[in-house]
């Protein structure tokens, strides 16, 4: 049998085919070659072939049957076997083959084998790829290779007891004995996969840190390593740009960073080193950045004095004002993750910030704008939303549900005036309609109805925006129902803020009538068209008829929900005359006392407010036991008030049920039983209500309290910050953040919320109802907590969502709120 | 680190390295799909991107793109360095390297990576010490014989 072809003249065959079909021809004929070859069990040529096999894996081919020859190989004597076999094996070779387990024996050898780069060839292989048996077996042979002096030998070791502790934890306290010294060494490399090893016993072990704080002292050897590296001379063997040893300062930084956490004596001891670091660190190049940045890290993960951490704030500041994107990018990422603790240091560099918005690069784009949202607060909002507006108008599609979002969040937290509060709705739903998410529909028709004196301005603005475009669903909604309610104001021209336009009654209903017949309209939106319409016959008094005979029109089509709209307003004519005004009355304005999740509202009688108090019997007993929901059950009968919503108004009664489920006995046809009555100062509105006043509520103080990470199960983690109001000491505001790190979406998800009496809870629109897989977004929610006794802060919470096709529900408590949240 | 890639602009792997346990299914898909995200970068982006998971380091050398999938912790910019670390000791190996020479050279672009870092990690930090092992292990090999050498 001819020698079979070298593995160059393969490569250089196979990338002569000028087509796939041509090239998988060559490949099947060498396999077919490389085959025979290995049954023939020959030594000689077992190396080329297996080579040649792994060109062809790399293409995408099947390799499978070379799997065993790669084992031969590294049982071979011969260097050239060794060094081919055992990257056969890391490359075609994993733990899930029962194969690999052949290899242990072989590698065992070779780790006590005479040579040190046969040595080194098995160290690389277990360390990359071992398998937790494999790594039982072999962790004693890795920990005597860690106490050799041959640092070639030493430096492998330590990365592959790396691997061996992520594969096995409880292996690495053997290890412990070998560290002593490993930090004493001259050797870089060694130096480097130590502070590696440390690193992950650390991290790993809390054990393993405390005694590396005490015992063994790391901090201050670390402190004197990282300082020869600055002081001591040019050094051209680890010199990268004037820098010496890049790669290991940035080790020594993490690992600093790792045992000064949460430790005040570690903090102190390197607070010297990290601004030495910080401010003679070159910047010009990338390589300087990189340690600065990692520097930055360790000061605000540490227990650092202010002074320092100001520093850290101020170079990611000069990092935003950087020519390199990178730099940009990575400042962004990490003003983001220090701007709830070190809130007043970060909005010094608001300016820079919101320029990025401006960037060509879209990751930069989106970590701008996250922080932008997070910098927002009432003295800087009518500027930050001019900058938010204007890069709704001109960000790319993806950016803009998050955007809308985040503007109505924002607004409802600091709106300055109820003028501006509708007008930057108005700017977002013109602008950004179609990406305004479906449920922020309700929450925008609350707050409209809740502004009163603002009803002829907005609903003219309304009228005016969808005069020339009605595609976008949103803004066409929330108009169809504004014009519904509120079209006698707009044909009487009474607008006070703007210059009343002229409209007739026709033409108010032409447009309705416009959207109802455009098949750009959805049968949501063909709902609130046609309702609106309805009510407009109690507003208006020349077009009766013409509406009468719009709605006798749709008793028949073929939209199952038009129809039965249209048949119940037609018997309301008819039959019903009497109660037709009385049915279509004003809405009332809505107490915001608490709603559960997306803000579905329930069909009432437009009866107006919620019942006086006095009628409710005061809670001397427990609550109805028989059909207590979930929540109460949990916290308590006697200590838990339930969270009744009250009034509110028009859509679907499908999400009047969920409510009902979870409230239980709740009584929707009469007046319904509202807020505790135990509180008696709530037959006036509660404090709660003043979202929309005029006085921000909020100053720029650094709120300073750390957040908190609620609950975290299953993929799903939600955290609380906390932001007290400066006007009234008893209200604490906590904004949730819903993530998911799993790898499917979160659907249909509703936070609720439950706390002990003597509190009062309100629960504003979520920004969404589906939490993104892999951590790509986030849900987030303002919970409003009154707590006049200042008591501790508890929260029971129920969560529900669909995931991966099945329903999901929990039910956690939340007790680790921070002092200062409540106090 | 979880893995590193290297592949050309017409989407040709050249190289591929995995620190993590994965079959060989989910690995083709993921090389996949990555190799479509970042080829679908235009030139003035940034470096970095999120994907899955996981933070992705990349930079194109020539008609190389070098891609590294790194974990939440791990430093961007060092990573970078990395890469340009392991460009440097490619080009002194080969003398001025080109994708010609990963081509058909696989092996040895695969044996130099594994002098350089192992699960992930720096194993040296000096260019000297990592180019000077390669160099004493290919001279074993030539010489099929083994020597004792510290």
């Amino acid at each position: 049998m001819p020698a079979p072809i070298r593995l160059r003249e393969l490569i250089r065959t196979i990338r002569t085919a000028r087509t796939q079909a041509e090239e998988r021809e060559m490949i099947q004929k060498e396999c077919a070659a490389i085959r025979s070859s290995f049954r023939e069990e020959d030594n000689t040529y077992r190396c080329r072939n297996v080579a040649k096999l792994l060109y062809m894996h790399m293409l995408g081919y099947p390799a499978h049957f070379g799997q065993l020859e790669c084992l031969k190989l590294i049982a071979s004597q011969k260097f050239t076997d060794k060094r081919i076999g055992y990257l056969g094996a890391m490359l075609l070779l994993d733990e899930r083959q029962d194969v690999h387990l052949l290899m242990t024996n072989c590698i065992k050898n070779d780790l006590n084998h005479s040579t040190q780069y046969v040595q080194g060839l098995a160290l690389c292989t277990l360390g990359c790829m071992g398998s937790s048996e494999m790594c039982r077996d072999l962790a004693g042979e890795v920990e005597k290779l860690l106490k050799t002096s041959n640092s070639y030998l030493r430096k492998k070791a330590a990365l592959c007891a790396v691997h061996v502790i992520r594969k096995v934890p409880e292996l690495m306290e053997m290890f412990l004995p070998a560290t002593k010294n490993l930090l004493n060494e001259k050797n870089h490399g060694v130096l480097h996969t130590s502070v590696v090893l440390l690193t992950e016993m650390c991290e790993r072990s809390p054990d393993m840190l405390a005694h590396f704080r005490k015992n063994e002292k790391l901090v201050p050897q670390l402190v004197r390593i990282l300082k020869n590296l600055i002081m001591s001379g040019y050094s051209p063997e680890h010199d990268v740009s004037g820098i010496s040893d890049p790669f290991l300062q940035v080790r020594i930084l993490r690992l600093l960073r790792i045992l000064g956490r949460n430790d005040d004596d570690s903090s102190e001891a390197m607070n010297d080193i990290l601004a030495q670091v910080a401010t003679n660190t070159e910047t010009s190049k990338n390589v300087g950045n990189a340690i600065l940045y990692e520097t930055v890290l360790t000061i605000m993960d540490i227990k650092s004095e202010s002074g320092l951490r100001v520093l850290a704030i101020n170079i990611l500041g000069r990092f935003l004002l950087n020519n390199d994107k990178n730099i940009r990018y990575v400042a962004l990422t990490s003003l983001l993750k220090t701007v709830q603790t070190d809130h007043n240091a970060v909005q010094r560099h608001r300016s820079t910030i919101v320029d990025c918005l401006k960037d060509l690069d879209v990751s930069i784009k989106r970590r701008a704008m996250e922080l932008s949202f997070a910098l927002v607060n009432g003295n800087n909002i009518r500027g930050m939303m001019k900058e938010l507006l204007y890069f709704l108008d001109s960000c790319e599609p993806e950016f803009k549900a998050d955007c809308a979002s985040g503007i109505f969040l924002a607004a409802e937290k600091y709106a300055p005036s109820k003028r501006w509060h509708i007008d930057t709705i108005m700017r977002v739903l013109t602008t950004a309609g179609s990406y305004v998410r479906d449920d922020a529909v309700p929450n925008l028709i609350q707050l409209i109805t809740n502004s009163v004196e603002m009803h002829a301005y907005t609903v003219q603005r309304l009228y005016k925006a969808i005069l020339g475009d009605y595609s976008q669903q949103p803004l066409v909604q929330v108009a169809a129902w504004c014009i519904g309610e509120y079209g006698d104001l707009l044909v009487s021209g009474q607008c006070e803020e703007e210059e009343p336009i002229q409209v007739t009654e026709d033409e108010v209903l032409d447009i309705l009538e416009s959207v109802l017949i455009s098949n750009m309209s959805t049968s949501v939106t063909r709902g609130y068209a046609l309702t609106a319409i309805m009510k407009l016959s109690t507003r208006f008094s020349c077009t009766v008829n013409r509406i009468k005979k719009v709605v006798s029109i749709y008793g028949s089509s073929i939209d199952v929900e038009l129809q039965q709209r249209a048949v119940e307003y037609n018997a309301l004519f008819k039959k019903y005359d009497h109660m037709r005004s009385a049915l279509l009355e004003r809405m009332p304005v809505m107490e915001k006392v608490t709603t559960n999740g997306p803000t579905d509202i329930v069909q009432t009688n437009g009866e107006t407010e919620p019942a006086p108090l006095e009628t409710k019997p005061p809670p001397s007993g427990p609550q109805p036991a028989s059909q207590a929901n979930d929540l109460l059950d949990l916290l308590g009968g006697n200590d838990i008030t339930p969270i009744i919503p009250t009034v509110p108004t028009s859509k679907p009664a499908s999400a009047g049920g969920e409510l009902l489920d979870l409230l239980g006995d709740l009584n929707l046809t009469g007046a319904p039983p509202s807020a505790p009555a135990s509180v008696p100062q709530l037959s006036q509105p509660p404090f709660l209500l003043d979202g929309l006043s005029s006085q921000p509520l909020f100053n720029d103080i650094a709120s300073g309290i750390p957040s908190i990470t609620a609950y975290s199960k299953n993929g799903l983690k939600i955290e609380f910050t906390f932001e007290r109001s400066n006007t009234n000491p008893s209200v604490t505001v906590i904004t949730i953040q819903a993530s998911n790190s799993t790898e499917l979406d979160m659907t249909d998800f509703v936070f609720q919320a439950a706390v002990p009496k003597t509190f009062q809870l309100q629960l504003l629109s979520p920004s969404s109802s589906i939490v993104p897989a892999f951590n790509t977004g986030t849900i987030t929610q303002v919970i409003k907590v009154l707590n006049p006794q200042k008591q501790q802060l508890r929260m029971r919470i129920k969560l529900t969502y669909n995931h991966k096709g099945s329903a999901m529900q929990d039910l956690a408590e939340v007790n680790n709120f921070p002092p200062q949240s409540w106090q | 680190m979880r893995f590193m890639l290297l592949f050309s602009r017409q989407g040709k792997l050249r190289l591929q390295k995995w620190y993590l346990a994965m079959s060989d299914k989910e690995r083709k898909k993921m090389v996949r799909e990555l190799m479509q995200v970042v080829l679908a970068r235009k030139p003035k982006m940034c470096s970095f991107l999120e994907w899955r998971d996981l933070k992705v380091v990349y930079k194109r050398y020539a008609s190389l793109y070098f891609c590294c999938a790194i974990e939440g912790q791990d430093n961007e910019l060092i990573t970078l360095e990395l890469i340009h670390r392991y460009v440097e000791l490619l080009d002194k190996y080969f003398g001025s390297v080109c994708e010609l020479d990963i081509i058909f050279n696989f092996e040895k672009a695969y044996f130099i990576l594994d002098e350089f870092l192992m699960g992930g990690d720096v194993q040296d930090t000096s260019k000297k010490s990592v180019l000077k092992a390669i160099e004493q292990a290919d001279l074993l090999q030539e010489d099929g014989k083994e020597r004792n050498v510290q």
